[in-house]
């Protein structure tokens, strides 16, 4: 077996693991009450399964790393795809890390399915070996890479206890505007499982259309969606061949100019369309209860302060980690590379964005009446800023850093 | 000083005290919530005491954390802003004004006149980042002090309010205080714990060290502010580019004539389309390059050179200039940086054009052309004019834009043993004129031969260890407050019992953890976290399921 395959295995493997040890979290926490001794112990002993099933996961996908490694020669992390997984490994360890101070399930339950959204997320970008142009091919690109994915996958599960906080405290009794921006937050996260499912079904059918078009460059040159096409390329016309295939109904935007962003644009309204559609499914198998009802249910046995203690330990270990990847060792390698070592790049400034607003939030917590549900709140902000900063601007904006 | 507080314990407080700096006793009616605020121990800020002068009104504005959070807000917001559209120094033109407005309109316009489109060097951002500087010293100083008298002078025996309105609050009624004690003792210091005495009752600390981070952290942020600013002190920072073609020598830019580059070779490398682990990415996105590679020497001038004269140039040395791997010497260091190709030399044939037959071949070099071509056997090409970039002018008269050889062109004199005066002709890309009449002769074009320019780019930056320095004390002021904790433990005797209070200034899990174990081998009863209790009992008053 080639290391290439070796590694797509092993990934699999992580994936299925990761989605069991969801199920056991989830069994381990439901229903126990987190004054109670006894609801305690059954869950504990359930949960530390959980754990050695998701530990397994995570060497599977340590292994799926090195195999990788081997089948690129360089570290695996020089594109969408294995930047992506790299960082769910990432966070998976975070949780690994929590989970051995805390000893806390409830935080495997939100973890464990975002990393497997994260891969399924990963997976439906180019996933061959590429080769390193002369700026990437350099030991301070492991270091960086590798450094700020750990410090987001910290930070991330920040959000993580975060979220587990705001599902456990908010009131689902009545309607308010707490349980609309819950219920918003877990849309996306819906939206992001149905673009991996959405990617899939027309993978699987093989399905493109090709159009001419003047990509960001200012180069004549040709866009081949996967998928239908309800964005087209700004003033794209289909080539002969694909004539009679779907759409454009509408066209990007002239100002979006990332790499291929009409593609992008178009894959993230597939998104949403199928982010509704799952969405009002769950809502119809809840007899249409709101999904963070239903969550609220699941953990009941939640402790609201410890989980508030979580989210923020987590800003305080991923933080210094995130300042030391996202700006001194970048600063270092754009030094190298460069010979500046800050140049506001895009990707550079939303680095220091994420950085100044881990700061702020910080000096939130050092005010009255910033703790608990305001915190959590605010980590979801922060993921946001992650998450646009991996996704967003490499769709929005050409810059030195666009990979994909 | 104004005027001092003094505690039931007979300790002197400074005025504005809030917590008393020996035995923690609440000085003010205002500290009634069931869990006191520890924050600064409670000791005086000079924001919260002095608030008369315009000069106290200064620095309680910027020592509040809100001011803070706001500054650090405004930079965030601004800096998100600032990439919606590009920065003026990557953009295709010297004219911001009229680009931004003629790419993106009303909303371009509006970017250049706030000032966006160079936001890091703009009035305001500088301004913002002064104001921020401002404000972390203020704050910092306000709170260090307060916080370091306090901490320095706690007593072991503390107040019973203190105790009491401690998150972590136990009480035990025992009758061998002396025997539990002795073993609380032995276990917290195998914790690690620095343990005092006195009156029989115990204190112990750990961590304390990690108070101090936030201030550390602070500084190293100042001196990092203090790197931007010093990149405008003259002679600090250089940043210049430099094209150099193969073969050529150049002056370094920003070196003061000091010293000069010979580049020999530029190598460009793609990756094999054969190349069997990468053949399908390749096959997928096309030619990916392998390596950007400037082979050259670097020289050095003698100081005596006389003005206006060549100066005289010693070998420094040879390295390879790769992306990646600058040439470092000096303080400066060369980056390869760029490349492009450069038209070099252009070969030609004179014929004769009812033969067709070719009389000779020559080559002109474009960058240094010669005059002459002697052809041999009576013939000659005469360059009587060079055009290196050539257009008509506004009166229709052939010119050059630049001295670059962008596009070409010639007028040729050809000499022949049967046309001594010559037959001249017009020669570009494309074109081939006769301007005086029938010729006999033709220039006919052969060949092309290209060369490439490096682009190579100059920098010295001696405020990278400024920065440098400040990012790593930054960085371990950080570590310092976030991976440490300061805990303290009290077990006093109260009227009979063991009272355990403890306080962590945050991760109140570890300290827990040192509790349990503590309890497990003491006997005291567990103490309560009266923070989950309060959460608790609120939320069973909410009515929501047990
Ligand atoms: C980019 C700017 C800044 C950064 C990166 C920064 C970073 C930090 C960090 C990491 C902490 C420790 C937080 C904790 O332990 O939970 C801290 C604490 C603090 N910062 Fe900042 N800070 C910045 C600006 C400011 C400003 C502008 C103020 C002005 C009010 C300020 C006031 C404080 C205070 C009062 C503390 C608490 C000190 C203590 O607990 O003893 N900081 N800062």
């Amino acid at each position: 077996m080639s290391a290439l395959t070796a590694s797509r295995h092993l990934l699999l493997i992580a994936f299925i693991l990761y989605t069991i040890g969801t199920i056991l979290f989830t069994i381990s926490v439901t229903g126990k009450k987190f004054r109670s001794k006894e609801g305690q112990q059954a869950g504990r002993r359930l949960g530390g399964v959980a754990f050695a099933v998701a530990l397994l996961g995570f060497l599977s996908q340590v292994g799926y790393f090195f195999s990788r490694w081997k089948a690129d020669g360089h570290v695996p992390v020089s594109n969408l795809f294995e930047y992506t997984t790299f960082f769910s490994m990432m966070m998976v360890l975070a949780f690994i890390i929590i989970y051995l101070i805390y000893k806390n399930n409830s935080v495997g339950i939100v973890t464990l399915p975002i990393a497997v959204i994260i891969i399924a997320y990963a997976s439906v970008f180019p996933t061959d070996v590429e080769p390193l142009i002369p700026a990437l091919q350099s030991n301070w690109l492991k270091i960086h890479v590798t450094t700020v994915a750990l410090g987001e996958g910290i930070l991330s599960l920040s959000f993580v206890a975060g979220l587990v906080y705001l599902i456990r405290v908010i009131d689902q009794s009545k309607r308010s505007a707490r349980t609309f921006w819950l219920e918003a937050v877990l849309f996306v996260l819906i939206c992001a499982v149905a673009f991996s499912a959405v990617s899939a079904i027309f993978q699987a059918q093989g399905y493109h259309v090709t159009f001419n078009w003047v990509n960001e460059k200012n180069e004549k040159d040709q866009l081949t969606y996967h998928m239908p096409a309800i964005a087209g390329p700004y003033e794209g016309e289909k080539i002969a061949k694909d004539s009679d295939r779907f759409g454009p109904l509408f066209e990007a935007p002239s100002w979006m100019n990332g790499k291929e962003a009409p593609r992008k644009l178009n894959t993230v309204i597939w998104s949403f369309i199928g982010g509704v559609i799952l969405y009002l499914l769950i809502r119809l198998l809840l007899l249409g209860r709101r999904i963070g009802w239903a969550l609220n249910r699941i953990m009941q046995g939640v402790n609201p302060p410890l989980m508030d203690e979580i989210s923020y330990r987590a800003v305080a270990i991923g933080f210094p980690i995130f300042t030391l990847g996202g700006l001194v060792f970048a600063a270092i390698w754009a030094q190298e590379a460069w010979g500046r070592f800050w140049g506001w790049d895009p990707k550079e400034v939303w680095a220091l964005i994420t950085f100044f607003f881990y700061a702020a939030y910080l000096h939130f917590r050092l005010s009255r009446g910033w703790e608990g549900e305001k915190s959590a709140w605010l980590t979801v902000i922060g993921f946001i800023i992650i998450m646009f900063n991996l996704i967003f601007v490499n769709l929005v904006i050409a810059g030195l850093h666009s990979y994909a | 000083m104004g005027r001092e507080i003094i505690c039931e314990c007979g300790y002197v407080n400074p005025e504005g005290t809030i917590l008393c700096e020996a035995c923690g006793n609440p000085l003010r009616d205002d500290q009634t919530k069931p869990i006191l605020t520890m924050r600064y121990e409670g000791g005086a800020r000079r924001s919260q005491t002095y608030q008369r002068t315009i000069i106290d009104k200064i620095w309680n504005y910027f020592s509040s954390v809100k001011v803070g959070i706001a500054l650090i807000i405004l930079v965030l917001i601004a800096m998100a802003i600032g990439t919606i559209l590009p920065q003026d120094n990557a953009i295709p033109s010297d004219d911001p004004e009229t680009y931004y407005a003629k790419q993106w309109g009303a909303f371009g316009k509006l970017y250049v006149k706030l000032g966006f489109d160079h936001l890091y060097t703009s009035w305001w951002w500088i301004i913002l980042l002064g104001l921020l500087g401002l404000s972390i010293t203020v704050a910092s100083i306000d709170r260090f002090v307060p916080l370091y008298r306090a901490l320095k002078n706690q007593r072991v025996t503390r107040h019973e309010r203190y105790l009491r309105r401690q998150r972590l609050f136990g009480r035990t009624q025992t009758d061998r205080p002396d025997e539990i004690i002795a073993k609380a003792k032995e276990v917290l210091k195998e914790k690690r714990y620095r343990i005092r005495e006195e009156n029989g009752n115990l204190f112990a600390e750990k961590g304390r060290f990690s108070r101090w981070g936030p201030y550390v952290n602070h500084i190293g942020i100042l001196i990092v502010l203090l790197a931007g600013v010093l990149r405008f002190v003259p002679g600090m920072y250089v940043n210049e580019g430099v094209w150099i073609p193969e073969g050529e020598k150049r002056l370094l830019p920003g070196t003061h004539g000091k010293y000069y580059i010979e580049n020999h070779r530029f190598v460009l490398q793609t990756y094999q389309k054969n190349d069997k682990r990468y053949q399908k990415a390749l096959d997928r996105v096309g030619a990916v390059p392998k390596n950007f590679q400037s082979n050259v020497t670097l020289y050095k001038a003698k100081d005596s050179a006389i003005l206006g004269e060549k100066p005289k140039l010693v070998k420094v040395k040879d390295y390879k200039i790769r992306v990646n791997h600058p040439l470092v010497y000096d303080h400066y260091r060369i980056y390869q940086s760029d490349f492009r190709t450069q038209l070099y030399k252009m070969k030609f044939n004179m014929v004769d054009k009812e033969t067709g037959k070719s009389l000779g071949t020559f080559a002109v070099n474009l960058i240094n052309p010669k005059k002459t071509y002697d052809l041999g056997n009576g013939y000659k090409v005469i360059l009587e004019d060079y055009l290196p970039d050539f257009y008509f002018d506004k009166s229709g008269k052939p010119a050059t834009k630049s001295n670059q050889p962008n596009n070409p062109a010639f007028v040729f004199k050809m000499v022949a043993p049967d046309r001594p005066k010559g037959d001249v002709s017009f020669v570009g890309i494309q074109t081939n004129l006769e301007p005086l009449g029938k010729n006999k002769y033709k220039i006919a074009f052969n060949n092309l031969i290209t060369r490439y320019e490096s682009g190579l780019s100059v920098r010295k930056d001696m405020t990278v260890w400024v920065a440098f320095v400040g990012a790593i004390i930054f960085l371990i002021g950080v570590a310092q407050g976030m991976y440490w904790n300061h805990r303290r433990v009290w077990l006093q005797r109260v009227n009979g019992e063991l009272w355990l209070a403890a306080n962590a200034n945050k991760h109140w899990q570890s300290l827990k953890k040192d509790l349990s174990v503590l309890v497990d081998k003491t006997g005291l009863n567990a103490p309560v976290d009266q923070l989950e209790q309060k959460a608790f009992e609120s939320e069973n008053g909410r009515g929501l399921a047990t």
